[in-house]
């Protein structure tokens, strides 16, 4: 059943708000893949403007929690209105999230920038970065047409992430282990691994809300974690 | 129920012990049809109404909410041209029996209005009125007694104590609905009916009455038409959608205003059109 609001601005503010969410989705989406860019064509510049531009994103946030506070006040949603308005706000918070992990990437890219390459992991992190960039993509379609099915495929998919990031954590203790020259670019690639892996998981808490929003009813829980590196140690480096 | 228990999250009222077999059905209305000479008000409605639980009845103008709530006490009786049938049982007694009697049937299941409607009498009368006219008391004490705790319980007994010889009508429209309810309440019935009994109150006065449900569902059965959403999203264990004189979707509360499964019902709460 296609159904609209008999109140037009009522309409209006819902449907803004859907487009606020995308804008600070694509731009976040944008922002990495700019980062990414910039850590692997180790442009200085580049890294910069992203940092710069987290601002803007931040203030995309502060305009979804506006809008969707005005739109409780003034409307009291109920049903999947309510739902909307919930998800918007656990939306545009964890997207803030991913937008200063990005800026962290960018900052440490600023640094990684005077010291040699460590190009055979910066490629799997671009493969990481990748990964996540289309991850967001698709949550944020499936936010905006209310795809619950495309939102669960997401989900599914930060196991390649953890997965990567696995490797990456391995292959990078033993650079820092056969070079102690290679401790700070390595200890910074290890800290961008980690924030992509963690955006991997913000993007799943999104894919979680849109399901929340679409079904009505929360996702089961225990989704397996393919994160192991917090247990993971190199053999010969053990006491 | 007090306020801690409430979900202030979201803003709807926690259900008490929903659990199918933790309800005892006080009515039971089975196949209920209703016609206003040819014009038929309700097809086929079935409802359980819970023991102690607070059932809110929402629907667009005309659904026949008002009509299946007037049912329930046979006020619909006094309405020319109208014909009931199906079946309606009271702790399943059938309320429809030729044997019931309908004067006692009225004050088992007291009903409060839109409008407040007070006799105009004194306070005091107001409220002795129904225990006078089926001699609940028997003496000037009791009686007293009575009238004093159905304005307490009615919240209304702080504000009237010095002036129960004013008349009802002197009072403010939160105060006279509070009169009405603590009048239906004198005579100790088991089920009150409320047809939007907040409709012509301001929003303190409302909040009154809605602290007030609250109150009561302690200890009686209620039913509520409203109009609005929020309300029976507040003060509701259990919510019944009607259109078109059909009831569409039934369900606790909570479920209701938070994902409702019929189209019809999320067109209506959220505002939009079919």
């Amino acid at each position: 059943m296609n159904t609209t609001h008999i109140v037009k601005s009522y309409e209006e503010e819902l449907s803004k708000l859907d487009n606020l969410v995308a804008e600070m989705g694509g731009l976040v989406e944008l922002q990495l893949a700019q980062a990414t860019k910039a850590l692997v064509t180790r442009d200085l510049a580049g890294a910069e403007e992203v940092v710069s531009r987290d601002v803007e994103v931040d203030q995309l946030e502060r305009n979804i929690d506006d809008l969707a506070l005005r739109i409780m006040v003034l409307r009291q949603p109920l049903a999947d209105d309510l739902r909307s308005v919930i998800c918007a706000l656990k939306t545009a918070s964890d997207l803030e999230r991913i937008g200063d992990y990005v800026r962290n990437i960018a900052n440490r890219t600023t640094v990684l920038t005077k010291f040699h390459s460590v190009s055979e992991t910066s490629h799997m992190i671009e493969r990481m970065a990748k990964i996540v960039q289309t991850m967001i993509k698709n949550v944020l379609d499936a936010y905006i047409s209310r795809n619950a099915e495309l939102a669960n495929q997401v989900r599914e998919k930060d196991q390649e992430v953890d997965q990567l990031h696995n490797s990456l954590f391995r292959e990078l203790l033993t650079y820092m282990a056969e070079d102690h020259r290679a401790i700070t670019s390595c200890t910074h690639m290890l800290f961008i691994a980690k924030n992509i892996e963690r955006i991997g998981d913000h993007v799943t808490d999104v894919a979680e809300h849109v399901h929340m929003m679409v079904v009505g009813e929360p996702v089961e829980p225990g989704r397996p974690k393919y994160d192991k590196t917090s247990t993971t140690a190199i053999e010969g480096s053990t006491a | 129920m007090n306020i801690n228990e409430k979900n202030l999250v979201s803003g709807v009222r926690i259900s008490k012990p929903n659990r199918e077999e933790q309800r005892a059905v006080k009515v039971s209305a089975q196949a209920v049809n209703v016609h206003y000479g040819d014009k038929q008000a309700l097809t086929n409605v079935s409802l359980n109404i819970y023991k102690g639980m607070v059932t809110s009845l929402i629907g667009p103008s005309g659904c026949g909410k008002s009509t299946f709530l007037r049912c329930l006490n046979r006020m619909n009786d006094v309405i020319d041209g109208c014909r009931v049938s199906g079946e309606i049982l009271l702790d399943g007694e059938d309320i429809y029996d030729r044997h019931m009697d309908v004067v006692s049937l009225r004050a088992r299941v007291g009903m409060v209005f839109q409008k407040p409607n007070p006799f105009p009498k004194s306070i005091y009368d107001n409220v002795a009125y129904g225990p006078r006219i089926h001699h609940l008391t028997s003496s000037k004490e009791e009686l007293d007694e009575v009238v004093r705790t159905s304005l307490q319980r009615a919240g209304l007994l702080d504000e009237v104590r010095d002036r129960m010889e004013a008349p009802g009508t002197a009072l403010s429209g939160g105060q006279q609905q509070r009169l009405c309810i603590a009048r239906a309440i004198a005579v100790d019935p088991e089920i009150v009916l409320m047809d939007e009994p907040c409709s012509a109150l301001d929003p303190i006065a409302t909040a009154r009455i809605e602290e007030l449900i609250d109150e009561l569902s302690e200890n009686y059965t209620i039913i509520i038409v409203t109009h609005s959403m929020q309300q029976a999203a507040r003060v509701s264990d259990v919510t019944a959608f009607f259109h078109l004189g059909e009831i569409v979707e039934v369900g606790d509360t909570e479920e209701i205003f938070r994902a409702p499964s019929d189209e019809r019902t999320k067109a209506y709460i959220t505002g939009r059109i079919g």
